[in-house]
C-alpha cells in the first residue's frame, strides 16, 4: 500500500513538473473584456481575435480571458492577476482600463501590455485603436440615401472623443448626400446594457428617426429596428443574423491580424511600445455586405469604401463646420489628427449638446 | 393536504448562530454540484474559489481591499436593519460621500496638508449622511416608505456623479474623457504592501469594533434593539421612533459616504463615472449574513470578498463565466434566509380536515 502511494505521488509530481514545463515554454496571452464574448459586438470581435491567435500560434501560445470586468478598481486587480499568473502579453480591451493598465504595467516591467482606444503609453504599454469613423462615414451616406424622414437616431455610450468622432463622421457622410440631414443622439452611459440600448432605439424611432445606428456593444438596437420596421447598421461585428430585413450593412472591427502580429512580435522579441490607429487601409475596419438597398446606393457605398481604403478620401475633409458655426477645417484641408483624437465638439446638424 | 409555516414558540439560540454556517455549507455543496454539472472538477473549483485566495499575500491583500467597503457599509446597515429601518440606498450615499469629499482635491488641488485628508474623510461621511437624510425626512414627515425612496435616490446620485465628471469637474487636460483630475499627495490615503492596502481598512475595522461595543454595552444599542423588535415597548420606555429613523440613516449613510470617499481616495485615486461595483447593495447581504452583528459583519464581509476574488480565479483558471460569483452570492443569501425562516418557523403538513379546522379557528 505504502509503495503504491509513493508511486502515485511520484507520478503526480512528475506530471505536475511536466505540465509546468509545458506552461513555461508557452507564451501566455491574457485578455480583459468589458462585456461577455457573447455580446455579438465589441467583445465578440476581440474574442475572435483571441481565437485567431489560438488558431495561428496555438503551439507556442496559450490564451486566457476574463469577461465582464468593470472599469474601476477591480480592473487593476484583474490585470495584476493575469500578470502574476505568468501572462507575457496582456490586451486590455476597453477605454476605462487605461489608468489601471498603466499602474499594473509599472509593477511588471517585463510584461507587455496593449490597451485599446486609450492615449497613455509607457515603455511596456502600447495603445491601439481603429479608425472606425471611416466606416461611420460610409453608413452615413447610406442612411441619407435610404431615409425617408431625413432624421437618423444615434445611440451613444459615453461622450468620449472616439464616440463623438463617429457621430460627426456619420453626419458628415449623410450631409454629403443630403445637406439638411438631421441626427438625434441618446446617451445610455454604458458600453453594454441591452435593455437600455433597446429603450433608446425605441425613443429615437418614436421621435421620427427611421434609421438607427449605435456605438454600443450589443445587438439590441438592430433587433428593435427589425421589430419596428426601420433600418439599422451593425456595430463592431456583422449583425445581419439579428436583423435580416432591417440591416443595411455593418462596420466590422478586425483585431485578428493586429493581435497575431503583436503576439508574434513578443515571441520574436521584437515587441516595442507603439501607437496604432489603423483603418480600412490596414484591414482593421471592414464593411459588411451591403444588403437591403437599391443598386445605386450600394454602388455609392462601395465607391466611398474603395476611396477611403485607397487613401484618396478622408471623411473629415473640409469644409467642416462646428456646431457653433466656426470653421474646423477649410475647403481643401482635413481636420488635423490632434483635433480628431481629442474631439469634443459636434459638427453642424447634430440635435444634441456636448 | 396543505403545508403551513407555523411560528415556533422559541427559536433555538444555538441554531441562530449556526444558521450562517449551515447556509455556507449548503452553498458549498450546491456549488460543487453546479461545477460538476458544468463538467468542471468540483473539488478543484471549490478549492480555487474559497481557499486559493488565502494562499498568497497578494490575494489576501486584495481580499482585504474588497472587504473594507463591504464591512464599513455593512456595519452601518446592520444597526439600521436591527432597528427595523430599511436603508436600501447605501450605494447612493456612497456616491454622495465620494462627491462631497472629492471637493477638496478637485476645488482646492493645491492645498497639501494632512488636514486636507482629514477634511476629506469628514466631508465624505457628512455627504453620505446628508444624502441619507432625504429618505429619513420623507419617512418621518410624510410616512413615505424608506425602501423605495432610498433605493431610487441611488440612481439620482449616480447620474449626478456622472454629470459632474463629464461637466464641471472634468479634468481639463483629459481629452474630454469623463474623469476628474487624479488625486495627489495628501489627497490620497496612505498605502502599504503591494500598493493597494490603505488606511481605510483600519478605519473599517475600528468602526466595526466600536459599533460592536455600542450595540452590546451601551444604552444606544439597547434602544436600537428595543425599537427594532418592539416599537410599542420602546415608546413606553421613552424611545422615539422618529429619532431612531434619523439616527439610523445618519449612521448608515455616513458610513457609506465614508466608504465611498475611501474608495476614490484609495484604490481609484480620482472621480470617474463608476466608483463602486455595487458595494452598497452587496453590503445588504453582508449585513444579514453577519447576523446584523458588527463583528459578524467583519467575517461575512471577508467571506463575500473571498467569493469575489475566488470567483475571478475560477473564471481564469477553469474558464467559467463570471456569473458564477453572482450565483454563489445569490445562493448564500437564499440559504441564509431559508435557514432563518426554518429557525423561526416550523413546517407542518396538514391533512384536509385539519386545514379546515385551522382555517375556522384562525
Amino acid at each position: 500500500m505504502k509503495k503504491l502511494l509513493t508511486a502515485a505521488a511520484g507520478i503526480a509530481l512528475a506530471s505536475a513538473l511536466s505540465m509546468s514545463a509545458v506552461a513555461a515554454d508557452k507564451l501566455k496571452v491574457g485578455f480583459i473584456y468589458i462585456g461577455p464574448p457573447g455580446d455579438h459586438g465589441w467583445t465578440y470581435q476581440h474574442d475572435q481575435g483571441r481565437q485567431a491567435i489560438d488558431a495561428r500560434l496555438g503551439d507556442q501560445v496559450e490564451t486566457v480571458f476574463v469577461e465582464n470586468v468593470p472599469e474601476g478598481p477591480d480592473a487593476e486587480r484583474t490585470i495584476t492577476r493575469l500578470a502574476r499568473q505568468g501572462a507575457g502579453l496582456i490586451f486590455t480591451t476597453s477605454f476605462g482600463y487605461m489608468d489601471p493598465t498603466l499602474k499594473v504595467a509599472a509593477k511588471f516591467p517585463d510584461v507587455k501590455f496593449e490597451h485599446a482606444t486609450g492615449y497613455k503609453r509607457a515603455d511596456n504599454v502600447s495603445t491601439y485603436s481603429s479608425r472606425f469613423y471611416e466606416g461611420r462615414y460610409v453608413i452615413g451616406q447610406i442612411a441619407a440615401k435610404t431615409s425617408k424622414s431625413g432624421v437618423a437616431g444615434y445611440i451613444g455610450s459615453f461622450p468620449i472623443p472616439e464616440v463623438v468622432r463617429g457621430i460627426n463622421a456619420f453626419l458628415l457622410g449623410a450631409q454629403s448626400v443630403n445637406p439638411d440631414f438631421k441626427l438625434k443622439v441618446v446617451w445610455v452611459n454604458s458600453w453594454f446594457d441591452p435593455g437600455r440600448e433597446a429603450d433608446a432605439a425605441k425613443v429615437l424611432i418614436s421621435q421620427g428617426a427611421d434609421i438607427i445606428t449605435q456605438h454600443t456593444d450589443s445587438t439590441a438596437a438592430v433587433q428593435v429596428a427589425e421589430e419596428q420596421g426601420v433600418n439599422a447598421f451593425g456595430q463592431a461585428s456583422d449583425m445581419e443574423a439579428f436583423a435580416p430585413n432591417a440591416l443595411l450593412t455593418s462596420i466590422i472591427d478586425n483585431w485578428s491580424d493586429y493581435y497575431i502580429a503583436r503576439t508574434q512580435a513578443v515571441l520574436d522579441g521584437t515587441w516595442v511600445s507603439t501607437d496604432t490607429f489603423g483603418g480600412m487601409d490596414a484591414n482593421m475596419v471592414n464593411m459588411g455586405p451591403f444588403v437591403n438597398m437599391p443598386a445605386d446606393v450600394k454602388a455609392m457605398a462601395e465607391a466611398t469604401t474603395a476611396a477611403i481604403t485607397a487613401g484618396e478620401f478622408h471623411p473629415f475633409s473640409g469644409p467642416v463646420y462646428k456646431q457653433d458655426g466656426s470653421l474646423a477645417a477649410a475647403e481643401g484641408e482635413v481636420v488635423d489628427l490632434g483635433s480628431l483624437l481629442g474631439m469634443d465638439w459636434y459638427v453642424q446638424g447634430v440635435d444634441d449638446k456636448l | 393536504m396543505q403545508i403551513v409555516l407555523e411560528k415556533r414558540s422559541q427559536a433555538s439560540s444555538w441554531m441562530n448562530v449556526m444558521s450562517p454556517v449551515l447556509a455556507i455549507g449548503l452553498t458549498v455543496i450546491m456549488g460543487g454540484l453546479i461545477f460538476a454539472a458544468m463538467g468542471k472538477p468540483p473539488l478543484t473549483a471549490l478549492y480555487l474559489y474559497f481557499i486559493d485566495p488565502l494562499t498568497s499575500w497578494w490575494s489576501i491583500e486584495e481580499v482585504l481591499v474588497k472587504a473594507g467597503p463591504l464591512v464599513l457599509i455593512g456595519v452601518g446597515l446592520a444597526v439600521c436593519f436591527k432597528a427595523n429601518v430599511w436603508n436600501i440606498g447605501a450605494e447612493g450615499q456612497l456616491t454622495a460621500g465620494a462627491l462631497m469629499g472629492a471637493m477638496v482635491p478637485v476645488l482646492l488641488g493645491d492645498w497639501q496638508s494632512p488636514w486636507a485628508l482629514v477634511l476629506m474623510l469628514l466631508l465624505g461621511a457628512l455627504g453620505g449622511a446628508m444624502f441619507a437624510f432625504i429618505p429619513a425626512w420623507l419617512k418621518t414627515r410624510f410616512g413615505v416608505n424608506e425602501i423605495l425612496t432610498s433605493l431610487m435616490l441611488v440612481y439620482i446620485a449616480q447620474l449626478f456623479l456622472d454629470w459632474m465628471v463629464r461637466g464641471p469637474w472634468k479634468d481639463p487636460h483629459g481629452y474630454n474623457f469623463p474623469k476628474s483630475v487624479a488625486f495627489e499627495g495628501w489627497h490620497l490615503l496612505p498605502m502599504w504592501g503591494d500598493g493597494r492596502m490603505h488606511l481605510g481598512l483600519v478605519v473599517a475595522l475600528v468602526i466595526a469594533l466600536v459599533l460592536y461595543w455600542v450595540m452590546r454595552n451601551n444604552l444606544k444599542g439597547f434602544e436600537v434593539r428595543v425599537v427594532g423588535s418592539a416599537p410599542r415597548a420602546g415608546a413606553f420606555a421613552g424611545f422615539s421612533q422618529t429619532k431612531m429613523v434619523w439616527f439610523c440613516f445618519a449612521l448608515s449613510g455616513g458610513l457609506a459616504g465614508l466608504a465611498g470617499l475611501i474608495e476614490v481616495a484609495g484604490p481609484i485615486g480620482q472621480l470617474q463615472p463608476h466608483i463602486s461595483p455595487n458595494y452598497g447593495f452587496t453590503a445588504i447581504i453582508v449585513a444579514f449574513l453577519g447576523r446584523l452583528n458588527p463583528l459578524g459583519v467583519v467575517f461575512s464581509g471577508l467571506l463575500l470578498a473571498i467569493s469575489y476574488i475566488g470567483g475571478e480565479g475560477v473564471q481564469i483558471e477553469l474558464g467559467i463565466s463570471d456569473k458564477t460569483t453572482q450565483v454563489f452570492q445569490g445562493m448564500l443569501l437564499f440559504f441564509i434566509l431559508m435557514c432563518d425562516t426554518l429557525i423561526l418557523y416550523r413546517v407542518r403538513y396538514l391533512s384536509g380536515t385539519q386545514a379546515n379546522i385551522e382555517g375556522e379557528t384562525s
